[in-house]
């Protein structure tokens, strides 16, 4: 099942748990370490992370490490881009308008 | 211009929030007026290479401004806002609709809500968008997108007869 990467980020857990993995490759246990949650809990995030397809997996000896595909988290960055853009384009049309009606008060 | 004002934009999808805050260099007076006279909106709002024209305006609680984003094309995409609360100078909420020719809107739309501070001659609005629908917000991108690469097309076709001479 495939899901929205913005289910991704509209938990407050799930984005801890993406900061966390961000910075190094770590297992469920080590992650649940970090929060006032159960194995159980932090294991439901890791899935609908791995739904979305924000996280990869990889199995060392017995254990299973999570890490964070960078190159998704960059879908998130672009989409918000094109918002940002039109926003950014508009207000220096505004920063114009004011600077013109500024010097014809003068 | 100055260059530090601050331009500050966060969309929080899951609560189908945007959150726009920007400074600009002049009187908290003269940036309310850019926000809520037509004649100025229609300067700035519609992004380039798209026009802003307002078939009508009555700014007061209840009132409407009907207008259209025109794109390179002549193609137009009408929009009616209805304000819901206003302080002077301080804030104002309204809500937008895409709407046809005749003014019939599209719902759902969404809520707006401006708010406005000055300081040492710094006017600071703080907008906050709530999207009922974010196909809806997607929709709005997708016109300005369109609208973008039209103009470019032109520009080619433009630079194309001109290489011709």
């Amino acid at each position: 099942m495939r899901r929205d990467i913005f289910q991704a980020i509209a938990d407050p857990t799930r984005r801890a748990i993406i900061t966390l993995i961000a910075l190094q490759a770590m297992t469920p246990n080590a992650l649940a370490e970090n929060f006032h949650t159960t194995r159980q809990s932090v294991s439901k995030h890791l899935r609908i992370l791995t739904e979305c397809e924000l996280v990869k997996q990889e199995q060392k000896g017995r254990e299973i490490y999570y890490s964070l595909e960078i190159e998704k988290m960059k879908e998130i960055d672009k989409w918000i881009a094109q918002f940002r853009k039109i926003w950014e384009t508009r207000f220096n049309q505004l920063d114009k308008v004011l600077s013109t009606i500024k010097k014809q008060k003068k | 211009m100055k260059t530090d004002l601050l331009f500050d934009f966060t969309v929080d999808k899951s609560t189908k929030m945007v959150f726009i805050t920007r400074e600009f260099d002049a009187e908290l007076s003269l940036v309310w007026d850019a926000f809520t006279k037509a004649e100025l909106i229609d300067q700035w709002i519609a992004p380039k290479p798209m026009t802003s024209k307002t078939k009508y305006q009555d700014f007061k609680v209840g009132g409407k401004r009907f207008y259209a984003m025109v794109s390179p094309d002549g193609n137009e995409r009408w929009a009616l806002q209805q304000y819901t609360s206003i302080t002077p100078k301080t804030n104002f909420k309204m809500y937008n609709a895409f709407a046809d020719k005749d003014e019939n809107p599209e719902l759902p739309g969404s809520e707006w809500d401006h708010t406005f501070s000055e300081q040492n001659g710094i006017t600071k609005v703080s907008i906050t968008i709530y999207n009922e629908s974010l196909e809806r917000l997607e929709r709005i991108l997708d016109g300005f997108t369109q609208g973008m690469k039209m103009s470019l097309s032109n520009l080619e076709n433009l630079l194309a007869t001109l290489s011709q001479k």
